[in-house]
Parts: structure tokens; C-alpha cells; sequence
């Protein structure tokens, strides 16, 4: 299984390498989702104001969006030229697509990550305090969303309603993720990384759990996509 | 609950099993439920409209106002049966999902049983969901508050609008069922623990009043108990008749699909018959 997952890791990977669909589309994107954000509660920045109690909370909900983008990317890979039929009859385990397929989005979500922390760090004027606590729960709390993602991406593989049904039924299973990694980010950037520990928790509870969905869900609904 | 655990022998007459399943029955003699299944649907239906009927009457003019809230608490003679039915809809909708996905008790049956469930759950939690806004306004004071079982709940709502987007994915029938079946089961990790929230995080919303896991105890008697008890069985009624209709209704749309192509075609024959000439 574990090899599988790095064949199909290494090929996701290097389709983005060499189309730069992540780094020119969906990058681009979440930064100007935080822009926008900035317009909207704005302009006031610093200590005091909106964007700057607010500032874990529009991160995760840029990184939400962003996973959206990067599963939707990830699937229509699989969509064209029999691509699809071809993962089907290749062999490979069904668990380890997936746990290959999930690797290269978490990857490629958690560089984005690191740029959308500096990004809001500005734009916001946020310090970055807690750096431990920040990059581990990114790591886990991207590790479950884009399992559920990626469940629920190859749900919606070749069916003609794809792009607007993949959010209606991955936000609801994302919101639990999405809060706890608020909180623990939260609790970093003011400076008190021991109150976030619990939610750390949460979210390995979350990532262990869809991680695990996925795995078992992924064949019977790769068969039928 | 006693329409999950009928086993699928030769077909339930109430879920529509006669049809054979994976089969259309194209051109096969109609059948249809039993004269008994149909007898013991409308007395169903019958209970339900006269214990709701019943539910209103206790609720609405018998029943004393409360010590505390006054009138408003007449809402605890449907909000608490809706958000029960709620549950059970779920409940009935996770296990017939799961009898679906176990290879021995496959059916097509319980994918329309599963789907029918979880349509009329949806809307319970609607209800719920309505029904417990109009209450919190006059007493929390507002129409929404972030509370964990609000919130859960309001979850549960839109899962399960996307597992009924997930059943309309046109595919073939038992893909479709397989694949919804899944989606029913990930959908219910947000049941319990929309059910437990008010235990687990002590909030806004109170503990539920009768046998209360807390101290077991029940905080109501008299009248106001057993209007509260009859329109959980008024509601459950409802649920039973939306469903087993909402069954039918399934397997009507089935042969619909099945038959109407044949027709069409019959037509369609008939027409170059008759313009060949």
C-alpha cells in the first residue's frame, strides 16, 4: 500500500511540477481571498482591530477554499483521457490512491500554507508567535481536510454537477477541522500555545478518523466513479 | 423500528420489495401493495393526522401554562417530538445503509428505504430547527445562538442535504446506492455527537427533561407529561406514514423509468406502422 501511495504521491506531484496549476492558479487565488478579506474589515490594521482578532479565523477559511481548488485539480486530473479507467485497472490498492492521492494535495497545501501565514502576517499585522504549535496543527488539521476532500472528490469525479456539489458536501465535514485549527491558532498567536494543546487533539482525533474513512471508502467508490 | 428489522425474505409489502431487485420488471404483470399493507398504511395515516390532531388540542388548550416560561412552554409539545423524529430518521437511514453495504442483506430496498429516511429527516430537522428558533427568541433572546447542539444540528442539516445531492448523481441504480450508502454512514459521525453535545458541553440548551442521563430524573408530570409523550408518538406516526409513502413513491419512479422506455418505443413503432403505409 505504502508504495502505491508514493507512485501515485510522485506522479500528482510531478503533473504539478510541470503545470504549475497550484503555483499559478490556486496561490494567486488564496492571496487575494486574503486581500478581500482585508478590503472588507479593513483598512484598520495592528493590535485592536478587526483583522487582527480575526486573523486565524480568515486564514483557515482561505485554506478551506484553497483545499477546495486543490482537490477539484487533483480529480480532474483523474477525469480526462480515461485516466480514471486506467487507475482502476492499474492495480494499484484503492487505499494507497488514496493515501497517494491525499499526500500530494496536503504537500502542496501545506507550502501554501506557509506562504498564506506570512501573507496575513503583513497584510494583517499579525506576529507570528508559537511557530511549533502554528506548523503542527496545519500539518494535521491539512491532513484532514483534504482526506475528507479527497473522499468526497472522487464522489463527484466524471459526474456532471463535479464543481458545485464537492463543496456543499465537504464544508459541513470541514467545519469541526476548521474550528479546532482556528482555536490552536488562535491560541499561538496570542502568545499561550498550552491552551491550543487540546485542540491539537481534536484534530488528530478528525485526521485519524477521515483519514481512516477515506482508506476504507476510497475503493467501492473509485469502482463506481 | 420494526420496518428495519424485517428481514427480506420474499419482500416487504409496505417498502415495495415485491419487485425483484436489480431487475426493472419491464413488462412484468403490476403489482402492487397487498389490500391488507394498504389497510394498515392509511390506519397509519389515520393515527397520525388524530394524534396530531389530539397533540394540538392537549397542547394548545388543556395543558396548564408553566410556572416559568408561561405559554411559551406549549412549543415542548412539538419541538422536542420533531428534533426525536429527527434522530430516529437518521438512525433508520445509518442502519439500512449499512444492511446495504453488508453483502448478504443487499437489496435495492434498502437503499430506497435509506434515502426515504433521511428526505423526511431532513425536513424534521427543518422543523427542528425552526420550531427551536421561535422558542430561543423569547427566551435566550435571540433566534440564534452558537450553542454545540444548535450547531451540530444546523450540520446535520446541510450533511444531509448533501447526501440527497449525492442520491441524485445520475448513475446506475446500485452504483447510486453504493455510493449514497457511503455518504449515509460519513453523514452520521455528526449524529452523536450532535445528540451528546448538551451533555458534554454544559450550554444554553437544557438537558433533556424526561430521564435525564444526568440525575435520571424526570422534570414534568401531569397533563404537560403525557401530552409530551403523545406527540412523540403523533410525530413518530408521521415519520412511519412519510415513509413507507416516500418507499412507494421510489419503486412507482423506478418502474416509471423502466416501463416508460418500452412504451416510448411501442409509440414510436407504432407511428413508423402506421406512416409506412
Amino acid at each position: 500500500m505504502w508504495r502505491d501511495a508514493l507512485l501515485v504521491a510522485g506522479k500528482d506531484l510531478r503533473i504539478e511540477a510541470r503545470s504549475k496549476v497550484a503555483v499559478g492558479q490556486v496561490a494567486p487565488f488564496a492571496v487575494v481571498v486574503l486581500v478581500l478579506f482585508g478590503l472588507a474589515l479593513g483598512p484598520a490594521v495592528g493590535p485592536g482591530s478587526v483583522l487582527h482578532a480575526a486573523t486565524a479565523g480568515l486564514f483557515w477559511v482561505t485554506v478551506l477554499l484553497a483545499t477546495v481548488l486543490a482537490v477539484q485539480r487533483s480529480f480532474s486530473l483523474e477525469a480526462s483521457d480515461g485516466a480514471s479507467d486506467g487507475l482502476r485497472m492499474s492495480g494499484l490498492d484503492p487505499a494507497g490512491i488514496f493515501v497517494g492521492k491525499a499526500a500530494a494535495v496536503s504537500a502542496e497545501l501545506v507550502s501554501l500554507e506557509v506562504l498564506l501565514a506570512l501573507v496575513s502576517s503583513i497584510l494583517y499585522g499579525r506576529h507570528l508567535a508559537g511557530v511549533a504549535l502554528l506548523l503542527a496543527s496545519a500539518v494535521v488539521a491539512t491532513v484532514g481536510l483534504v482526506a475528507v476532500g479527497t473522499t468526497y472528490g472522487v464522489v463527484s469525479i466524471g459526474s456532471r454537477q463535479r464543481e458545485t456539489l464537492l463543496p456543499l458536501l465537504f464544508f459541513p465535514m470541514a467545519a469541526p477541522v476548521v474550528l479546532a485549527a482556528t482555536k490552536c491558532w488562535e491560541a499561538a498567536l496570542a502568545g499561550t500555545p498550552g491552551r491550543g494543546t487540546g485542540w491539537l487533539d481534536v484534530l488528530a482525533v478528525f485526521a485519524v478518523a477521515y483519514v481512516a474513512i477515506g482508506a476504507v471508502a476510497f475503493g467501492p467508490l473509485l469502482e463506481d466513479a | 423500528m420494526s420496518i428495519t428489522s424485517t428481514r427480506p425474505a420474499s419482500g416487504h409489502p409496505l417498502l415495495g420489495g415485491e419487485r425483484s431487485d436489480g431487475q426493472r420488471g419491464v413488462g412484468s404483470a403490476p403489482v402492487g401493495p397487498t389490500k391488507r399493507a394498504r389497510v394498515a398504511v392509511r390506519a397509519v395515516g389515520v393515527a397520525a393526522v388524530a394524534s396530531v390532531a389530539a397533540d394540538l388540542v392537549l397542547g394548545l388548550w388543556v395543558t396548564p401554562p408553566d410556572e416559568f416560561m408561561g405559554n411559551l412552554v406549549r412549543l415542548l409539545y412539538i419541538h422536542p417530538a420533531l428534533a426525536w423524529v429527527m434522530y430516529i430518521a437518521y438512525g433508520v437511514s445509518f442502519l439500512s445503509s449499512l444492511l446495504y453495504l453488508w453483502p448478504r442483506t443487499r437489496a435495492l430496498r434498502w437503499d430506497r428505504l435509506a434515502g426515504a429516511s433521511s428526505e423526511v429527516g431532513v425536513v424534521f430537522t427543518g422543523l427542528t430547527l425552526v420550531t427551536g428558533s421561535i422558542w430561543g427568541r423569547p427566551t435566550w433572546g435571540a433566534w440564534w445562538t452558537w450553542d454545540p447542539l444548535l450547531t451540530t444540528t444546523a450540520l446535520l442539516f446541510v450533511l444531509y442535504l448533501g447526501y440527497l445531492a449525492v442520491r441524485r448523481i445520475p448513475a446506475e441504480p446500485e452504483a447510486r446506492a453504493r455510493r449514497s450508502a457511503i455518504a449515509a454512514l460519513v453523514a452520521f459521525v455528526d449524529v452523536p455527537i450532535a445528540y451528546f453535545s448538551v451533555l458534554w458541553w454544559r450550554s444554553l440548551h437544557q438537558t433533556p427533561t424526561v430521564d435525564n442521563p444526568i440525575n435520571g430524573k424526570t422534570a414534568i408530570h401531569g397533563s404537560m407529561a403525557w401530552t409530551l409523550l403523545l406527540s412523540f408518538v403523533a410525530f413518530s406516526l408521521v415519520y412511519l406514514w412519510l415513509v413507507v409513502h416516500r418507499c412507494r413513491l421510489a419503486v412507482l419512479a423506478e418502474r416509471e423509468e423502466g416501463e416508460g422506455l418500452v412504451l416510448a418505443i411501442e409509440q414510436r413503432r407504432a407511428e413508423a406502422d402506421g406512416g409506412g403505409r
